[in-house]
Order: C-alpha cells, then structure tokens, then sequence
C-alpha cells in the first residue's frame, strides 16, 4: 500500500561502496526504475563507507560514527528528511546507528567526538528516516500504482524472493516492522513479494527467504559460504524457482560467486538465475536488458529473458 | 524446535572395551561406553570479565542458557561443533581451558544475527562470537584467523579514505593470507563478469581500482578515528592485563624490566 506517497517522492540517495563496484546492475537498476516511476533520488554529498560487516569487528562505535557521517550530510549538509540505501549492509548499519544513537548515550558521545573533530555537524536521532529500496517503492508507489504501470508482465517467471539476514536480524533496531497490516515483518519478509507479485511475478514459496549466504565470510571462509549458498540455489530450484530476486549487493554477488565455485571446485552445478528485485521491476515496467544492467550480472539471465519475450 | 547438540560428548572422553565385566556382569562392547571423569581445577576466575570488557561481550552475564542461539545458528547446522551456547556456559563459568580446545572454530561465526534475534535475553550472542575471536587473539591463543585479516584490510582501507575499492580488498586480503589470485573459480568469475560488460563500465572499474576512491576532506575524520581505535586498543589491552603479562613474562626471562 502507498503509505507515503509524497514523503518517499524525494529522498535522499546513499548508494554505498559496494553499488559503484561489482553491485553496479543494482544502481543503474534502482536509479532507471525511480524514474521510470517518477521518484527523485539525490545523492547523498560526498559520503563515505558506513563500516560494512567488517568496521564493527574492529570496534563497533566507529561504524556507527561512519554510519551517523552519512545521515548527519543528509539532514544538516542537505536538509533531507528520508535516506534510501538499497544495500542491506548500508540500510542495516544506518538503523543500527540510529537505534544506538537513541538508546546508549556512550555511542553519543563517540560519535559526537568524533564528529566535531572531523568538522561536521554531529547527527542527532531522529533526524532523518532511513529506508530500503523497498519501502521507498512499496510506501510511494503500491502495489496497485505498480499494477497500473507494468508494460510487460513477469507474469510466467517463477521467483524465490531472497532477503538475507540484515534486512530484518536484528528485530530491535526496525522498530517500524512487526506492527501489524501493511508493515513489514521480520520473520516472514514479504515487501518484495508484493511489488514482484503485483508485476506479474509467480512467486515460490521459498523456506530460505531470510538464510544466510555466508556474505561476512565469501573470501575468508570460502567454504563455509560455498555450502550455505548452495542450500539456498537447491532450495530455490527445489521450490520451482527459475529465478532468485536478490536485494543486496553482498548476497547478489556472494550467490553468483559461490554458485561458480560451487559448480568448479564441488561439481555441483545450478542453473537458477539471480537478479536484483530492481532488475525484475524494471523489465516490467518496459525497460531493456541493457537499461536495467542484466549484462552486468555474472549470472547471465538475458536469454532466458528473452525466451520469455521480456527481453 | 528439538536442541541437537551431539557434539558435547568428545571422543577422547569416551572409552569402548573388548572385555569388560563390572560386578559379574559383561560390559564390554560399544554400546557400554565410559565418560572418564574428571575434576575441573584450573579455572580463570576472570574470563566473564575480560571477555566482557571486549566489544560485543558486553552482555554475556545475562545469559540463562536456554539453547536458543546453538538451535538458530547457521554455522551450528554445517558444524555441530559450532556450538555457541556451550561456549557461553564455558565463559560464564571460567573454564578457560575447555574453551581453548574449540579455539579454531569460533572465528567462523557469520554474524547473520539469527542467535540474537532469537536470544530472549539479550545477550546478543553474535557480539559475544567476535569479542571470543578477539580475545582469543590478543590473549596469544590463536594467530589472526582469516576474517580478522580481512576486517582490517577492509577497515583499514575505510578509515585511510573514507572509501572501499573492492578489487583493492580482495587483494590486500589474498596477499596478506598468502593465497593466489588465480584460483580456477576466480578466473572462471572473471571470465563470466567480462563475457557481457560493458567497456564504460569496465574502464571504471579498470580506473577505480588504480586511483581508489576517496571522501573529499576525509583527513580530520580519519586522524580523529585513528586516535580513538588507539585509545580504545590500549583499554583492552589494560582490561585484559596484557602489559602486566608481558612485564612477568620479561622478568622471568631475565630481562631488565621497562621503567
């Protein structure tokens, strides 16, 4: 349902590392599907890493510093009200910020240490919203504004909707999920199985919606990942899945690493494809293969697109 | 949801006899295994607290052992030796040594932060897995597992510059592991990656990875975070008695003490 439909029109637009590297078809895909469907995306002015899965082993207080330099450009630098991260690291890390930031006055006072001496404005909770790629589709547009858009319907593509661990884990810093009709929930994710849905999309009932990939440890712990990401792909082609919608570049690109490694080192071979749930939305809404980044995937999905004449 | 913890029971502690008659009656046999019993004396008194003082062991107190971590771990259902409520019993009771003999393994925890969403106390298991990792580095008891050499090549790239560059991680991390780039699984990455790039994309990348990436202005911010990692190095050194250790050690040793 359309909840925001004003608010989420302009927002501000925090991409993150990952996005302008190896998740590179997620930002091309995120931004052609905004303005296919008339959202303004502003870039959040030269911002930085939010810490990643890696800052916090070193000490968490830095990365929520990290994260609060972020919010802080946002709201003081921008004047910005909402932050859209479509990476769930980034999303995570700026809602856990936000949760620390309200809730343990010794991450305040780090962060306002470090703030002053790094010569910004120290972000204070409640500034800004921070939001996923998502809830700024889901609340601005609906399933039902979607509905009204779609050129070509997915309708005959069958999809595992994949949402990983940090979009949801842990509960306490998404106070807004869990409460009830039309919020999203933690244990059962089910945002990117409406827009999909409402797309035309056959969605599978996919038990490992919320399983996690292995992204923390894809190079220093290769096989612990191989072994998790090849349960998700069998568990995604046993539930009838020809395609698996991802929402985070870590887990897109951890999916598409270790289903090669999978297949090279173990002889396991999958032939599930995986795209961003922004790459589905955008095929549907009438953009090309090319627009939406599709042969920017390691998976390689434009004949099997094109075999069901969305390509 | 059943607990399944078959691994508490080591193999080293369980004996199988051929011939075995106790009181006129045979026992001999698989079946009529003998956990050998021991005593437990060497406890460290003050592990709950030093593990405590480290990043994420915050809340390890508060744990009442209801299993819920262990039965929610991803790691757990690939390796029952993976066992992370047990491993909190073992701090919580200071039976450092017992702890010490899963010491490899502990690093492995994939932070998914199932066992802290599940955990009805709050004790974030997750922080208490890589506070564990971490003390067990500083304490001298494992070398740098691979994860901590990637967080610092990652950490040390983002505090540098504000920034990632992701080809420059991935090899910072394989030459400080000593691992090769040109693994069979990697060129065939590659080789998928480039079969439909674009050139404009790929000269970027190309570019990116040779002039890496950097927030503007970001010297104050990485001086002022720099000074405080230092501070907060040298505070879990001193929760963990660190100096002191290497001030007996060197008595012992003979050598002249620092002043």
């Amino acid at each position: 349902m359309a909840t925001n439909p004003e608010k989420y029109k302009r927002v501000a637009y925090y991409p993150g590392c990952a996005l302008e590297g190896t998740g590179h078809a997620y930002n091309r895909s995120t931004k052609v599907v905004g303005k296919a469907l008339g959202l303004d995306l502003v870039e959040v002015k030269n911002w930085n890493c939010c810490g990643a899965m890696e800052v916090k082993n070193i000490d968490p207080k830095i990365q929520t510093y990290l994260s609060s330099r972020v919010m802080s450009i946002a709201a003081n630098e921008m004047g910005m009200d909402t932050v859209m991260a479509p990476c769930n690291g980034c999303y995570h890390n700026l809602k856990k910020a936000e949760y620390d930031l309200k809730h343990d006055p010794k991450s305040g006072e780090v962060v306002d240490r470090l703030s002053k001496k790094a010569g910004h404005a120290t972000y204070q909770a409640g500034q800004v919203d921070t939001i996923h790629a998502l809830d700024w589709i889901k609340d601005s547009i609906g399933e039902e504004g979607l509905r009204e858009r779609v050129r070509n319907s997915l309708a005959g593509v069958k999809v595992a909707n994949y949402y990983g661990c940090m979009y949801t884990r842990p509960r306490h810093i998404f106070p807004e999920k869990d409460q009830g009709e039309g919020s999203e929930s933690t244990s059962k994710p089910h945002f990117m199985d409406d827009l999909l849905a409402a797309a035309g999309a056959e969605n599978v009932d996919f038990p490992l919606k919320t399983a996690c990939c292995g992204g923390a440890h894809t190079l220093s712990d290769s096989d612990t990942s191989t072994k998790l990401v090849l349960n998700i792909l069998n568990a995604a082609e046993a539930a009838g899945a020809e395609v698996i919608a991802t929402e985070c570049p870590t887990c897109h690109s951890g999916l598409e690493m270790h289903q090669v490694r999978a297949e090279k080192k173990f002889g396991k071979r999958t032939s599930v494809k995986i795209v961003y749930f922004t790459q589905l939305l955008g095929l549907a809404l009438g953009l090309s293969p090319r627009q939406v980044g599709l042969h920017e995937n390691v998976s390689d999905s434009i004949g099997f697109f094109k075999a069901k004449g969305l390509a | 949801m059943p607990i399944h913890e078959q691994s508490l029971i080591r193999p080293e502690n369980l004996k199988t006899h051929d011939e075995l008659v106790m009181d006129g009656v045979d026992v001999s046999g698989h079946w009529s295994t003998f956990i050998e019993t021991r005593a437990v004396s060497d406890y460290n008194e003050n592990l709950q607290d030093e593990i405590g003082s480290l990043p994420g062991g915050e809340y390890v107190h508060r744990c009442w052992q209801c299993g819920s971590c262990t039965n929610s771990c991803t790691v757990n259902a690939i390796n029952p030796d993976f066992n992370p409520r047990y491993w909190i019993y073992l701090i919580r009771m200071g039976m450092e040594s017992e702890l010490l003999r899963d010491k490899d393994i502990i690093w492995q925890c994939v932070s998914c932060n199932k066992c802290t969403y599940a955990c009805p106390r709050d004790v974030v298991p997750e922080g208490v897995m890589k506070a564990t990792a971490h003390w067990l580095e500083l304490k001298g008891h494992t070398p740098k597992s691979p994860s901590m050499h990637f967080d610092e090549v990652f950490s040390g790239q983002v505090i540098e510059r504000g920034k990632i560059e992701e080809g420059r991680i991935i090899q910072g991390f394989f030459k400080r592991t000593g691992q090769p780039l040109m693994q069979d699984w990697l060129i065939e990455m590659g080789k998928r990656m480039l079969r439909n790039l674009p050139v404009g994309l790929l000269t970027r990348m190309g570019l990116a990875s040779l002039v890496a990436p950097k927030t503007e202005g970001w010297s104050r911010a990485r001086d002022a975070i720099r000074e405080y990692a230092e501070e907060q190095h040298a505070h879990h050194r001193r929760a963990l008695g660190l100096d002191e250790l290497a001030e007996t050690a060197k008595q012992e040793a003979g050598a002249p003490a620092r002043s």
